[in-house]
């Protein structure tokens, strides 16, 4: 009885769950003026999507996007696995210092610090640039956080063992502590990289021009309406901007969810 | 390897994601203290000591008031019951239920959908007359609303549309947590003859409590720094009642350049902040089981 | 042999600096939908083939909100673009960012001063302030009232004239007003857009009431004139004592669509959504100048094309030329014609492009002829947040947290201690 009503409460809250992106694609795939009549008999068309490919330059965006969540998810990798390094394995001064530093970036995030870092990359003179966008989450705490205890768990005879081999200390972190810590590694890129494919406020403070804005604030300037607000062709171009990364966890939810479990993240 | 080598080895390696830090959260973090002690440089008015000012101007702005509580009231709306649901789906999806798969997937769509992309979606499922609520309140014959444009119902529509947008996100925390408990603790308490309920109260619970805490942290984060959606749907009406402090920040900041008032305005969101990190690392810590 | 290098060098470098095009680059605020985007490439491109040697580069914007953000925030990090179609309300706070500067400087020949005067006076009251130009009208528009013929002719008034003053307004309303079988209303009468910038609304209704809300030199507000309270409690009136009009905010963006989905049968909107209407309204409709209170009134809106300071004299003669060559006569009536804002000089509605245009489309000449009556957009020194006083102020009332009277109250003190440094 109770799995009864277990399942359709499951399948209940699933239905109200999936019901925005439900009536995107409703939306999207009939006329305007369907789009607030649900007339199941009404023709279909692709025509808002081609409004919407047209309206704004959304191919320049595609390429900004995925330059920036590549930049981002490259140095975060590089910088807080040396950090991590640094943290799990040697002593040095100052460390739990700098480790309890580290951690307020865990709270304070660099978008609520907009007014002075808009300041700073101003004075640096690299607004409006992919760069100015994703400097200040190169360095993520959380990332650093997560390899540092994955790397506390590897055992120190492995690390031992490389170095009786001969492996300098870089060598042991390539050889030994990386490969150990994978599931770690994606579970956390796919954080940063939905993390970063939607961000908005901060690139929108950021950029001025098409030359790196991303899709999410190319979608805010297209769909921010004076004239009045046409759904059908915001639904098209919201799965426009969506599709790669809803396709992407289509294909891979499995591993998606394992490589949160194997993270460790509790 | 030798002692000093081994420091500055050390420094070396954490050299570049400290820069970087420091860059981005430290000093700006100073930066906007003192900059909150200054008033805003304007071209012909360069910037004056005024101490106090900013806070005292803070203290007499009603729209500063109102949109702290506003964010207090979204943190208590969304935090609490998004985790829950979180549990509750993570739950549903492990315990095989038929189409679990599907069930997954639809959890967790909202993550990857930008917000303010849905923030839009939404907005037509809240507009009164023939939006997607009204339709369905109109078949139940229930009394018309205008859901956005009334400050008793503004805010709890974002706090929806937010609890919508994290819930998934937390939920593959829980899964992989869940996953992750040694099946014959369940066995051994349910030979016990423990209900599910007290099976879920006692062993299951507790062990999730570390990801509970790593859940509520960025439900706390994300309270406050979640306001793509009011700058589409909203715009901080009416009449404030959906501004949040971010959101603030962001007027004052950017609209009206105010740089001065804004850095005071940051600055309460960072201690804000930091209360909420205190209270949870060291408050909660100290409950958490770990195995 | 190294001199003769040297002297080639720098001659080819002066000869590539005399040949390179003078490039100007200009924030224009694009709404929704390609065609204006389209419209302003054309244009682009129409005046770099007549004037070779002047590269036009149009960046969008965004809305006029986001569109002044970028371009102070371009201005501040030393970078702004060399022109900008802004609001013209944004005239004070670009000058006291010391971002612009006048046109003045650039209008020198008898033909250049003749071309000022060419504008619509009512659309230089925001432009022009302390005796200089510091916007050149580009894009400029009213509110005009939009009703659904059809629906007129259903309820018994005659489709063909649209309500005349504000008594005939809430009569007409009320005959439009139906509810459905379950009590709820299914069509309002009336609808006045309140959500994002209900000032610009609410001026509608106080030119009516014969009362200005700032003074000329942008450093006074008058809120809490009763007249101003007045006009208010008019429209919070039209739904909480007329019952025709949506309790609560509604929201600018699905007004239109509330429209061509029969909710409401007239609208207050502008007239920059006239192109929108005609494709998108399946039924007759009408267009007419605001109804009269004690006089007939409507505040100007839309955008002005504003000089920034940071530019080169040559960048400035290039961005003047264009200016002229964008807002003469037969542009100003393709622009118009296209887009549905209004034409804003006189001689533009005399071309034989525009004459015809309003024989097949009478609708589209109402925004002109209401501009005897129109009066400057509510402007001062730090607008936005003298604004955003006003704007709360009018959502209070109108959601009923707040009475008429003391929201206009709180608004007004609230505008005085913003202003009040500026009065020194």
């Amino acid at each position: 009885m109770t799995r009864a009503l277990e399942t359709a409460g499951g399948w209940l809250l699933a239905i109200l769950w999936v019901l925005p992106l439900a009536y995107a694609v409703w939306a999207a795939v009939h006329p305007s003026e369907f789009s607030v009549r649900f007339v199941l008999t009404a023709p279909l068309t692709l025509a808002n999507f081609e409004a919407a490919w047209n309206a704004a330059p959304f191919a320049r965006y595609f390429v900004n996007t995925v330059l920036l969540v590549t930049l981002i998810l490259v140095a975060q990798l590089v910088l807080c696995t040396l950090a991590a390094y640094a943290f799990a394995r040697y002593e040095f001064r100052g460390r739990d210092l700098a480790f309890a530093l580290v951690l307020v970036q865990l709270m304070v995030m660099p978008d609520v610090l907009l007014v002075e870092n808009y300041r700073t990359m101003s004075q640096l003179g690299i607004l409006d640039s992919t760069l100015a966008i994703g400097l200040p989450y190169m360095a993520s705490a959380f990332g650093i956080f997560l390899l540092r205890q994955t790397f506390k768990t590897i055992p120190k005879e492995l690390d031992e063992a490389a170095r009786v081999e001969g492996a300098g200390s870089l060598q042991v972190l390539w050889k030994v502590y990386v490969p150990l810590a994978r599931p770690v590694y994606v579970a956390f890129g796919l954080v940063s990289v939905s993390y970063h494919w939607n961000n908005f406020l901060w690139p929108i403070i950021v950029t001025n021009t098409v030359n790196s804005r991303p899709l999410t604030v190319g979608l805010q300037v297209f769909s921010s309406a004076d004239q009045g607000i046409d759904w059908s062709i915001i639904c098209a171009a919201t799965l426009l901007t969506s599709a790669p990364l809803l396709l992407a966890f289509l294909l891979f939810q499995r591993q998606f969810v394992q490589s949160f479990m194997r993270a460790g993240i509790r | 390897m030798n002692r000093t080598a081994a420091q500055v080895h050390g420094w070396l390696l954490l050299l570049p994601a400290a820069v970087l830090l420091a860059a981005f959260t430290h000093y700006p973090a100073a930066a906007t203290l003192w900059h909150s002690l200054f008033s805003t440089p304007k071209p012909n008015r360069p910037a004056v000591f005024v101490g106090l000012d900013n806070y005292r101007a803070m203290a007499e702005d009603p729209v500063f008031w109102q949109s702290l509580a506003n964010n207090l009231w979204f943190a208590l709306g969304t935090i609490p019951v998004s985790i829950a649901l979180a549990l509750l789906m993570a739950v549903w999806v492990n315990g095989r239920l038929a189409g679990r798969g599907f069930l997954r997937l639809a959890y967790f769509t909202p993550t990857v959908l930008p917000m303010i992309a849905v923030a839009n979606i939404w907005l037509f499922f809240f507009t009164p007359q023939y939006g997607l609520l009204e339709q369905i309140t109109g078949l139940l014959g229930l009394p018309s609303h205008n859901w956005l444009g009334s400050q008793n119902t503004a805010l709890g529509c974002l706090v929806v549309v937010t609890i919508w947008k994290e819930a998934g996100f937390f939920m593959i925390f829980y899964l992989a947590a869940l996953q992750a408990i040694p099946p014959n603790l369940h066995e051994a308490a349910r030979i016990e003859g423990a209900s599910p309920w007290t099976v879920f109260r006692r062993v299951t619970f507790p062990l999730l409590m570390p990801t509970t805490l790593f859940v509520l942290v960025n439900a706390v984060i994300n309270s406050f720094r979640l306001v793509d959606h009011i700058v589409v749907m909203t715009r901080g009406g009416p009449d404030n009642a959906t501004s949040l402090l971010l959101y603030y920040i962001y007027d004052v900041g950017f609209k009206f350049w105010d740089s001065a008032y804004a850095a005071a305005l940051t600055l309460v969101l960072l201690v804000l902040l930091g209360v909420a990190a205190l209270v949870q690392f060291g408050f909660l810590e100290k409950r958490i089981h770990y195995r | 042999m190294k001199k003769a290098l040297f002297a080639l060098l720098a001659a080819l470098s002066l000869a590539a600096t005399a040949v390179r095009a003078q490039e100007i680059s200009f924030y224009y605020p694009v709404a929704v939908g390609g065609p204006i985007t389209k419209i302003i490439d054309g244009l682009a491109a129409g005046f770099e083939k007549e004037n070779p040697g002047i590269k036009v580069k149009p960046i969008y914007s965004g809305t006029y909100q986001e569109s002044i953000v970028k371009a102070l925030t371009a201005n501040k990090a030393g970078e702004p673009p060399v022109l900008s179609v802004l609001l013209s309300t944004d005239m004070y706070s670009l000058i006291d960012e010391d971002a612009i500067m006048p046109w003045d400087e650039l209008i020198k020949a008898d033909a250049d001063r003749a071309w000022l005067k060419s504008f619509f006076p009512g659309f230089m009251e925001n432009s022009q302030t302390g005796g200089k130009t510091w916007g050149v009208p580009f894009q400029r528009s009213t509110i005009v009232l939009y009703w659904n013929k059809e629906l007129f002719k259903e309820a018994g008034l005659d489709p063909n004239r649209a309500p005349a003053s504000w008594t005939e307004m809430v009569e007409f309303a009320k005959k439009l007003t139906h509810k459905d079988g379950s009590g709820n209303v299914a069509q309002w009468g009336v609808q006045v857009p309140s959500s994002g910038f209900p000032y610009w609304l609410f001026q509608g209704f106080t030119t009516q009431n014969n009362v200005l809300l700032m003074s000329k030199d942008g450093t006074r507000t008058f809120y809490d004139n009763p007249a101003v309270i007045e006009a208010l409690q008019f429209w919070v009136d039209l739904s909480k004592k007329h019952g025709v009009m949506k309790p609560g905010i509604i929201e600018w963006g699905t007004t239109p669509r509330d429209f061509f989905e029969k909710k409401v049968a007239m609208m207050w909107t502008t007239t920059g959504n006239l192109t929108n209407v005609r494709s998108n309204a399946k039924f007759d409709f009408g267009v007419a100048m605001l109804p009269s209170g004690k006089r007939r009134g409507t505040p100007t809106g839309g955008g002005n094309f504003y000089l920034f300071k940071k530019s080169t004299p040559a960048q400035r003669e290039a961005a003047f030329k264009f200016v002229r060559w964008m807002t003469s006569p037969e542009r100003a009536a393709q622009w118009g014609i296209e887009t549905g804002y209004v034409a804003v000089r006189g001689d533009a509605w005399e071309t034989a492009e525009m004459k015809k245009y309003v024989q097949g489309f009478p609708q589209a000449s109402v925004a002109r002829d209401q501009l005897q009556y129109a009066v400057a957009e509510l402007s001062t020194h730090d607008n936005q947040r003298v604004t955003k006083a006003l704007n709360d102020g009018l959502q209070a009332a109108l959601t009923g947290t707040k009475t008429a009277e003391s929201a206009m109250k709180d608004a007004q003190r609230e505008a005085e201690r913003i202003l009040k440094p500026y009065r020194k």
